[in-house]
């Protein structure tokens, strides 16, 4: 499959190098020659440089037989017109673009065929945001990923010392929360996917992977954390896009303090929002911290878009006295450093971002694809077709499935129902199958389970 | 300065005045009233002083500036107040002098209906017309100050009304030009008139006092054609409409605006001096009541209507009564009187500070206070989810403590007339604030008190209408050099 990229920048730069490592074709455009060759020099992509929306520089692109174009430069208006373009020149089947401005949202079906003809939106911040806040819903978890409109949801949790996890066998787990129907989905210990059978005894510092129905995951988390008391006060570091719609998000529920350098953007953010204290000054100034409440606040959370000064605001904050600390982390390596340290949650922004992307790569009908562990790892929500005669899967029980290895289904979602797997259920047509592909290179054999062999026709 | 310009329009101005006080005549030729001469002879002079003041310059052709805005507002209110004491200083010669003649007209003409006349009951018809007549026009001309000149002017943090500020109401945006707002608000201004008029003769008034009443009643002036005042009809039904027109008129007309053209009356309630408006005259009403019914100076029925009437009257600052309220034991009558001083919203006919700026003062200490327990947070001044800029609110201080200056400085001078404490406090409080009827001796009417007093007392309802600053402007030496 040819895949054009628009814009080199981080969301487009870390596409590119996803994307490439799965025998994706990769054209990445960009105006930038340096930054260009920084990329090709690192990956096996081809690389044009030129502006991104000139008819030209897309034919020089490929644009003529490319199958998807993903506009990500950080330009709304270009991202809008290279779409177009593609599309009236080109006649380019998936058209994929970056649009951060509301503005142009607020008329239902503006983006279609007829006016502007782009497949799909993505707005990276947005997603980050509401990233973040089922994270806050969720005291203690270090992911927490929605499937199905959010009818079955994934909490990753770590095992803590002398915590509830610690030295238990996953079957005792169960004795543990009799009357809430999960299941551990996938463990990952030192890094390495583990997968996980009923006498597997956790450790500490395993990442556990429990997959429930939305209204389970609170009895999970709590079961499992003790009973984590919800956050109430928190601190971000950063009004940039992400601080302030988060702020925007929870400053009815929360009380929300907001820190950012910039005193024009303050004035901004203060007039733009209504109950969140929008303070001037430095995130790693302990002065500003302390006299702020640092130590009673409940969550900080460092959303600038400096890597390291959000690591060691995060860290000071933790050493004053805050209960938790998120931290967004552009670099994929800073991650793992941090994670686990004195920072609580490491959130990495592309990550969430391509998740998003990835949906429209893949070849079956994928409803939802969450990258975990920075991408080692998938889940996918993908909905089963066809009959028993046509499908793979349809009139199956899930154990007579044959599954590529590393790769297990956690749960169905039925309509409205919420099925955990057990081996003796069976598929229907429309199913979504929530599964998880601990080896990447498994990827498209799992994409051929869901396609529909020709009788189906 | 475009001298010439200023008294083009002044000229203009006045001839347009003089047309004015030829309206009583029908009233005079079919009441078969003997002020005709009186009119007609004012009309006459008026015309011609304002042909005087037209003729010379009438061929200039330099355009009005902004910075004449404030001298042509000035004169205007002082030559129409002073002309408009014509008529009544020529009708009743024997009865009035010219500086009572004159605080009439200014009282009228500012809204204030504050009032030296007594046995208004068997005054003449074209007289009693004029009187209401006065205020009528007096509030018109308010409107259009208030709503078109004032913002542009930008007094006293009124910029905040500004037709390009993104204000509380977002389509403050009447129409581009002032001529195309001032027809648009005359509209409105015509339209309340007529159907007040119209309730007050269902309510039972008969067809002159129901129309002169409306016009004292939209304007918020206060004029009655009775010594009772409303006292007068004794009736629920009058009493009612009188509260709804006065609360009304006590809203900021742009807003009146924006409602009907947009045929959405909720826009009323989205309005955060509207919301601070009605709640404050909750507040005050509700307390009132309470008080008069708990402590037995009332019975409940009569508390609750008297109450809510006279609350509503003072807070407005229209100035009608009912009763006497200023004999009302204890702290009442302070509080009701003090109700004057935030006023009506701006942009209304009403007068005060301006529930506007009281707002804005308030949110300002609050932030004060939060300011305090966050030294390093940045907090903006809201009225509702707009911010209001800074400079806005320099010059809501700035106007508060010139109003408070103001206030001393009169209040000083008019206790050195020989009046008391509370007879001088109240005047000046009446008269500045637009409200009309004080406390202590001028809680009925203003006659008594020496010519000196009534001449202080006409400069602080100019002062109070015009908003200080557009006076106060034109006495620096920095507003005649530039």
């Amino acid at each position: 499959m040819k895949i054009i990229i628009l814009g080199g920048g981080k969301v487009g730069g870390t596409l590119a190098e996803e994307l490439s490592s799965e025998k994706f074709d990769i054209t990445l455009v960009d105006s930038d020659a340096d930054r260009l060759h920084g990329l090709r020099e690192r990956l096996d992509i081809q690389t044009v440089e030129g502006h991104a929306s000139h008819p030209d520089v897309l034919r020089r692109a490929g644009a003529e037989d490319a199958d998807i174009l993903v506009a990500v430069t950080s330009s709304d208006e270009v991202n809008m017109v290279a779409c177009q373009v593609s599309f009236s020149m080109f006649r380019t089947p998936t058209k994929i673009a970056r649009i951060r401005a509301n503005a142009y949202s607020t008329r239902a079906g503006f983006f279609s065929r007829e006016h502007m003809p782009i497949d799909v939106l993505i707005h990276p911040e947005q997603v980050v945001t509401d990233h973040i806040e089922r994270l806050l819903q969720h005291p203690g978890a270090l992911q927490v990923l929605d499937f199905a409109q959010g009818r079955m949801q994934l909490v990753a949790v770590k095992v803590y010392p002398n915590g509830p996890l610690a030295g238990q066998a996953i079957s005792a787990l169960r004795e543990q929360l009799p009357k809430v129907d999960t299941r551990v989905a996938a463990i990952f210990r030192r890094d390495r996917p583990i997968m996980p059978q009923g006498d597997t005894v956790l450790e500490v510092d395993d990442e556990v992977f429990f997959l429930a129905g939305r209204r389970d995951i609170g009895a999970v988390m709590s079961e499992l954390r003790g009973h984590e008391k919800p956050y109430k006060r928190i601190m971000i570091a950063g009004g940039g896009n992400i601080g302030e719609r988060l702020a925007r998000t929870l400053e009815r529920r929360l009380n929300v303090k907001l820190i950012e350098f910039d005193a024009a953007r303050c004035q901004v953010l203060s007039g733009a929002l209504d109950r969140t204290v929008v303070l001037h000054g430095d995130a790693t100034d302990s002065d500003l911290l302390l006299e702020e409440n640092i130590e009673n606040t409940d969550i900080f959370c460092a959303l600038t878009n400096d890597d390291e000064a959000n690591i060691m605001s995060s860290m000071l904050a933790k050493r004053l006295g805050a209960r938790k600390v998120l931290t967004l982390i552009g670099k994929p390596a800073y991650v793992d450093l941090v994670q686990g340290g004195l920072i609580d949650v490491a959130i990495s922004p592309q990550q969430a971002t391509i998740s998003e992307l990835l949906v429209h790569v893949r070849k079956a009908d994928i409803a939802r694809i969450h990258s975990l562990r920075r991408g080692a790892a998938e889940a996918i929500e993908a909905v089963a077709h066809g009959d028993a005669r046509s499908s793979q899967m349809v009139g199956r029980t899930l154990d007579e499935i044959v599954l590529p290895t590393g790769t297990t289904i956690g749960g169905i979602v039925r309509g409205e129902e919420v099925l955990i797997a057990h081996d003796h259920l069976v598929v229907q047509s429309n199913d979504h199958l929530i599964m998880f592909v601990t080896d990447k290179r498994r990827i498209p054999e799992v994409e051929r389970l869901f396609q529909v062999s020709v009788h189906f026709f | 300065m475009h001298f010439s310009a200023v008294l083009r329009i002044s000229g203009l101005l006045l001839m347009l005045f003089s047309m004015t006080m030829l309206t009583p005549l029908p009233f005079a030729w079919y009441y078969g009233e003997d002020s005709l001469v009186a009119f007609i002879l004012a009309f006459g002079l008026t015309l011609s002083a304002g042909l005087l003041a037209w003729l010379p310059v009438a061929r200039s052709g330099q355009e009005l500036r902004i910075r004449e805005g404030f001298l042509v507002t000035a004169v205007f209110y002082i030559s129409l107040g002073l002309f408009g004491a014509l008529p009544l200083w020529l009708e009743t010669g024997a009865w009035l002098s010219f500086t009572d003649a004159a605080f009439e007209s200014f009282s009228g003409l500012t809204t204030t209906g504050a009032t030296v006349a007594t046995g208004l009951d068997d005054l003449p018809r074209s007289v009693l017309i004029y009187r209401q007549q006065l205020q009528w026009l007096g509030g018109m001309g308010i409107i259009i100050l208030a709503v078109a000149i004032l913002p542009m002017l930008g007094v006293g943090g009124m910029q905040l009304y500004r037709t390009e500020m993104p204000g509380p109401v977002k389509d403050t945006k009447l129409t581009p030009r002032i001529a195309e707002t001032a027809k648009a608000l005359w509209y409105i201004y015509l339209t309340l008139t007529i159907a007040c008029a119209l309730a007050y003769w269902l309510a039972g008034m008969g067809p002159f006092d129901a129309l002169a009443h409306s016009f004292s009643t939209v304007s918020i002036g206060g004029y009655s054609t009775y010594d009772a005042s409303m006292g007068h009809f004794d009736s629920v039904g009058v009493e009612a409409v009188a509260v709804v027109f006065m609360i009304l008129c006590g809203i900021n007309f742009g807003l009146h605006f924006a409602v009907w053209n947009r045929r959405a009356p909720w826009l009323y309630l989205r309005d955060m001096e509207v919301k601070g408006y009605l709640a404050m005259l909750l507040g005050v009403g509700g307390l009132t009541v309470m008080m008069l019914g708990m402590n037995g100076v009332l019975a409940w029925p009569e508390a609750i209507r008297d109450g809510v009437f006279q609350t509503v009257s003072i807070a407005t600052t229209s100035g009608f009564t009912t009763t006497e309220f200023s004999a009302w034991p204890g702290v009442l009558p302070f509080l009701v009187f003090f109700a004057a001083f935030t006023g009506a919203c701006a942009g209304s006919t009403g007068g005060g500070l301006k529930v506007v700026r009281v707002l804005l003062i308030i949110l300002q200490g609050l932030r004060e206070v939060r300011r305090l327990i966050h030294p390093h947070s940045v907090i903006p001044v809201k009225l509702g989810s707009a911010v209001v800029p800074d400079r806005v609110v320099d010059a809501i201080w700035g106007f508060f403590s010139a109003w408070v200056v103001a206030f001393m400085l009169m209040l000083v001078a008019l206790l050195a007339t020989g009046l008391d404490f509370l007879t001088a406090f109240s005047a000046i409080g009446a008269c500045l604030t637009n409200l009309g009827p004080g406390l202590g001796e001028v809680s009925a009417h203003y006659g008594d008190i020496p010519d000196v007093a009534k001449w202080i007392l006409c400069l602080a309802m100019l002062l109070g209408r015009l908003e200080i600053f557009t006076l106060l402007v034109l006495i620096t030496p920095t507003f005649w050099r530039g």
